[in-house]
């Protein structure tokens, strides 16, 4: 059992910790305040092949492994939380599900241009009234000759406004046994007539990232733009969040250690009581706790990851990871800010900033609770992993 | 050329650099242990007043090579020169002042004459008749002993680190002329332009230095004309708090200088930077405007005699190596103490 | 023709130092390519097209030194190398310049030897100009740009104390490079790939022939410097011309103007 990280995992790490330190983390603030995502963050990204880090050679990817993903989202989470939520919903929602379960026409015309970062995709799941409870969906898809109309609202969907494509799971059926039975999954053209979109604002967290809704009024998308089988839709969403919820766990782990650094830089500096307020037990115990979780928030991200690689299910692995590491993050930024003491309660330090993006995880990406009740059902033996009509295969190193 | 201690003496374009001088008088300094005087060595083109000077500030022996291939600094011509006229006295010291061609003069003589350099040198001493060398490695982290086993042995002195003799206008002498050791024919390097840098003092060579940080271009006041996008806006605020900082330099004599994150944010351009990617400083006073102290921006002048810092963040790296500080705004702060200074300069 | 580039290994700047015994130690800080050879691998892949050759990266340290080389080769290097003997612990700059010297010799057809300005661990900045010595080729030290390159010659800027100087010699040439040159790409995902299966050679002294130089310089002491003893003064007042009045007069107190 071999825990240690590569030469070649080490190098990601660095390459992509230089790029998020030195042109991103001098500037996030700035638009962290004015609520806007940075216009060079995605054509940037894409340049340096970090949005398509684990897309195949043969698809235009960088052919790394999942375990460079993970990294590369811990680091680029360290920075801010809305870098990694580029990696989540355009590489790990919509392109590696593209990959998993795309047609070779779909991925030679949509994927290829993804991993290459000259198209940005989405994940477009939410409703207004349909979050945890995904099967009750009410968006819609009729077919219509080679077509298929789409009608409903998508909502709280990470850079709605900034895509070309997203992957979009809608009702084509009412009749089915169970309401998750008549779902199904497409890869819109987020310019087809009908499909409009905007930003949300006044968001908590993640205020140097891009949020919004899209609407459809009967769009007319191509049924060659359906993924898999009508009906898989809820099948095909599940396997996105193993990929979306691992680099959530991934950046999660980077916001604790942010976390921690911060604290431990503060703690060092600022003295109370004649000494570094870093030789008080009270604020050893803090960092204590940061410390450890990052371990264990890594360890256990990096498993998933592992398995991934192995081309093994990792459904409950990837729950468990995201679960952990986003409810530590934000105890990490809480403790964080209670460390910084005033100073954590001003936007001059980054804490506070880390709290309100840590927030956000807690909620998305399959809330804290619905992991809850995953891993209940996995330790109570209710549920079995079936294996599913096309699989993530295992990474396989270019030539 | 008896003497077992050389000054070698930089010059541009027939104008000794200043830290030339310091050469001489850590020479004079060595030459009361081991013996003897000082030899000064000058190279160049036009370079009759730069010996005279040379005699003035203390040395008893002028070496001159004044040739039209001398004028501009070729490091083969210059080398070359120096590694005959080493060969043919076997000097036991030659001096240096750590410019780019002192630098580099001293380092490939050393390969040519089979003996080493000790670089940028900040205090000298004799230990059983053996130049001890103390210099700063690790951007200033570490101080490191030195010494050079082989003679000559090449030593370059850190601007400002040694004192400047005072030069006495009675002290002359005879010139010693020398020929350069390669015709133009043979030197294949050719100097075809050059720009100078806008004018001011030279921050290496500055006593006083006043420095502009990214906080220069912090002052929502400031109404910039409407034509510029926000880039263009801040680079714009940043000249109006250069402008402040230039003000004081100005009355205090002093260069301008500037942090990493004021250079790489475009405010001012890189030959303005001080810090350990930037140039190392070590003026009698540094006045730090809007710096935070990054540990890169203190390597370049923690040996600063005072520093004086102004920072609106109480928390401010820079306060710890201050002598002063002024939790402020630096547009609040520049103008009136700009007027004072004037003030009590009697200007 | 082709290119060669120098690279350090050096402990990361941000490195705590300790002195144990007469040696540096950097605890478990990582070690890595001297920030300037960053710039100076960029120069040599701008330019390899212009000689039409590769670009071949060396360094010299110990045997298990090889970071700063698989970075340099992640960012799109061609070849490495790895000079390393135990004979050579402790060699001075002189020393190391007829080393590298004796292995860029190693190298077919070079047209331009690219360094950083200095290392940030010995910070002498000297071995760019000592090694062109010993090869008997021009030095062009402090370069911010290279105007012409090709075959026939090279022309550059360098920024000297006075100003920016444009200098032009012959090939083969050395050059060492200033951050102006501009910024160091990243290594690229497929390139971090290739370099880190990568087996680098190590020529010994063996292999380049020559004897292991005699060191002159020794660093017989190495110390922290000397807690300065700083009583900081914050000034405080009722207005700004009150607190510059009185920073004003302790700054004259000080004479240093």
């Amino acid at each position: 059992m071999n825990f240690g990280l590569t030469e070649e995992h080490r190098m990601v790490q660095r390459m992509v910790r230089d790029f998020a330190q030195k042109e991103v983390a001098p500037v996030i603030q700035e638009y962290d305040r004015k609520q806007e995502m940075a216009p060079f963050i995605l054509p940037r990204m894409g340049e340096l092949g970090i949005l398509g880090i684990c897309i195949p050679e043969k698809y235009s990817g960088q052919g790394m492994d999942y375990i460079s993903l993970g990294l590369a989202c811990e680091e680029l989470e360290a920075v801010d939380t809305t870098l990694r939520v580029v990696m989540s919903v355009h590489t790990g929602l919509c392109s590696m599900t593209l990959w998993q379960w795309g047609t070779e026409e779909q991925k030679e015309k949509i994927l290829v241009p993804l991993a290459r970062g000259e198209k940005i995709g989405a994940g477009a799941f939410t409703e207004p009234g349909a979050g945890s409870d995904f099967s009750n969906i009410q968006a819609t898809a009729k077919r219509d000759g080679d077509d298929y109309i789409l009608n409903g609202e998508k909502m709280w969907i990470s850079l709605a406004s900034k895509a070309d494509y997203a992957l979009v799971t809608v009702r084509t059926s009412g009749n089915t046994a169970k309401p998750s039975g008549g779902l199904t999954a497409f890869i819109v053209d987020l310019t087809t007539p009908g499909v409009t979109r905007g930003d949300i604002h006044g968001k908590l967290g993640v205020r140097a990232g891009s949020t919004g809704w899209i609407n459809f009024q009967d769009a007319r998308v191509p049924a060659e733009n359906r993924i898999g089988e009508e009906g898989e839709g809820f099948k095909i969403t599940m396997s996105a969040f193993d990929n979306g919820r691992y680099t959530v766990a991934a950046g999660a782990t980077g916001l604790i250690r942010a976390a921690m650094e911060a604290s431990v830089d503060y703690a060092n500096e600022r003295k109370a009581f004649g000494k570094p307020i870093a030789q008080h037990q009270l604020i050893q115990s803090k960092i204590a706790h940061m410390a450890l979780n990052y371990e264990a928030a890594q360890l256990l991200y990096l498993k998933a990851g592992w398995m991934k690689n192995r081309g093994q299910r990792n459904t409950k692995e990837t729950s468990a990871a995201k679960w952990f590491a986003t409810e530590k993050s934000f105890e990490a930024a809480n403790e964080a800010i209670q460390i910084h003491g005033a100073y954590g309660f001003s936007d001059e330090y980054n804490v506070e900033r880390y709290l309100r993006n840590a927030r956000g995880a807690v909620i998305y990406e399959g809330s804290n609770e619905i992991q809850q009740l995953i891993q209940a059902s996995y330790a109570l033996g209710e549920r079995k992993d079936k294996p599913l009509r096309m699989e993530m295969p295992a990474y396989k190193e270019a030539n | 050329m008896t003497n077992k201690i050389w000054a070698y003496i930089d010059q541009f374009k027939g104008e000794a650099l200043p830290s030339s001088w310091e050469t001489i008088g850590a020479g004079l300094a060595l030459a009361e242990s081991l013996g003897g005087g000082v030899t000064a060595v000058v190279m160049g083109e036009n370079v009759g007043a730069i010996a005279e000077q040379a005699f003035q500030y203390g040395a008893d022996e002028v070496l001159v090579a004044d040739d039209a291939t001398l004028g501009d600094y070729r490091a083969e011509a210059y080398t070359a020169l120096l590694a005959k006229l080493a060969a043919d006295s076997a000097p036991e010291v030659i001096l240096f002042p750590t410019t780019s061609r002192g630098r580099e003069v001293a380092g490939m003589a050393a390969v040519d004459l089979n003996t080493g350099v000790l670089v940028d040198v900040i205090a000298l001493e004799i230990v059983d008749g053996a130049v001890i060398a103390t210099r700063p490695v690790y951007a200033g982290k570490l101080l490191a002993k030195v010494q050079c086993n082989a003679k000559p042995q090449m030593v370059t002195l850190r601007g400002r680190a040694f004192a400047k003799p005072e030069a006495d206008a009675a002290r002359t002498g005879t010139p010693t002329e020398v020929a350069p050791a390669l015709s133009e024919e043979e030197i294949n390097v050719k100097v075809v332009d050059y720009a100078t840098v806008s004018g001011g003092v030279s921050l290496t060579d500055a006593a006083v230095i006043v420095s502009g940080g990214r906080g220069v271009s912090n002052n929502p006041n400031l109404e910039p004309p409407g034509d510029l996008d926000e880039a263009g806006q801040e680079v714009w605020r940043a000249q109006q708090g250069f402008k402040l900082v230039g003000d004081l330099a100005e009355v205090l004599g002093a260069a301008v200088g500037a942090s990493r994150a004021a250079v790489d944010a475009g405010y001012i351009p890189y030959v303005n930077q001080v810090g350990q990617t930037g140039k190392v400083v070590a003026p009698d006073l540094y006045v730090a405007c809007g710096i935070s102290g990054a540990i890169q921006h203190l390597a370049g002048m923690r040996t600063s005699k005072v520093i004086v810092a102004i920072n609106k963040d109480p928390d401010a790296p820079i306060f710890k190596l201050a002598r002063f500080g002024v939790v402020g705004d630096l547009f609040e702060i520049l103008p009136p103490l700009a007027a004072a200074m004037k003030e009590r300069l009697g200007q | 023709m082709n290119i060669v580039v120098c690279v350090k290994q050096v402990p990361d700047s941000a490195a705590q130092l300790t002195v144990d015994g007469g040696q540096i130690s950097w605890g478990e800080a990582p070690l890595v390519i001297n920030p300037w050879d960053e710039y100076a691998v960029e120069a040599a892949l701008q330019k390899a097209g212009d000689l039409g050759g590769n670009v071949t990266v060396i360094s010299m340290g110990k045997a298990d030194e090889t970071e700063a080389l698989k970075h340099a080769l992640a960012m799109g290097c061609n070849e490495a190398v790895l000079v390393s003997d135990p004979a050579l612990a402790g060699s001075d700059n002189v020393a190391a310049a007829r080393v590298l010297a004796a292995a860029i010799a190693k190298v077919e057809d070079v047209g331009l030897v690219f360094f950083g300005k200095q290392a940030i661990d010995s910070d002498t900045g000297t071995l760019p100009a000592q090694v062109a010595r010993v090869l008997g080729w021009p030095a062009l030290t402090l370069v911010s740009a290279i105007d012409e390159l090709s075959a026939e010659g090279i022309k550059v800027e360098r920024a000297i104390e006075e100003g920016r100087q444009v200098v032009t010699s012959s090939l083969p040439a050395v050059v060492s490079v200033i951050k102006d040159y501009g910024e160091p790409r990243y290594p690229s995902f497929m390139g971090i790939r290739k370099a880190a299966r990568a087996t680098i050679p190590v020529w010994a002294l063996g292999e380049l022939g020559i004897a292991a130089p005699a060191p002159v310089v020794a660093w017989p002491e190495i110390m922290a410097p000397p807690q300065r003893e700083i009583a900081t003064e914050i000034i405080t007042g009722g207005s700004p011309a009150e607190i510059t009045a009185t920073l004003a007069d302790k700054i004259m107190a000080e004479k240093v103007l």
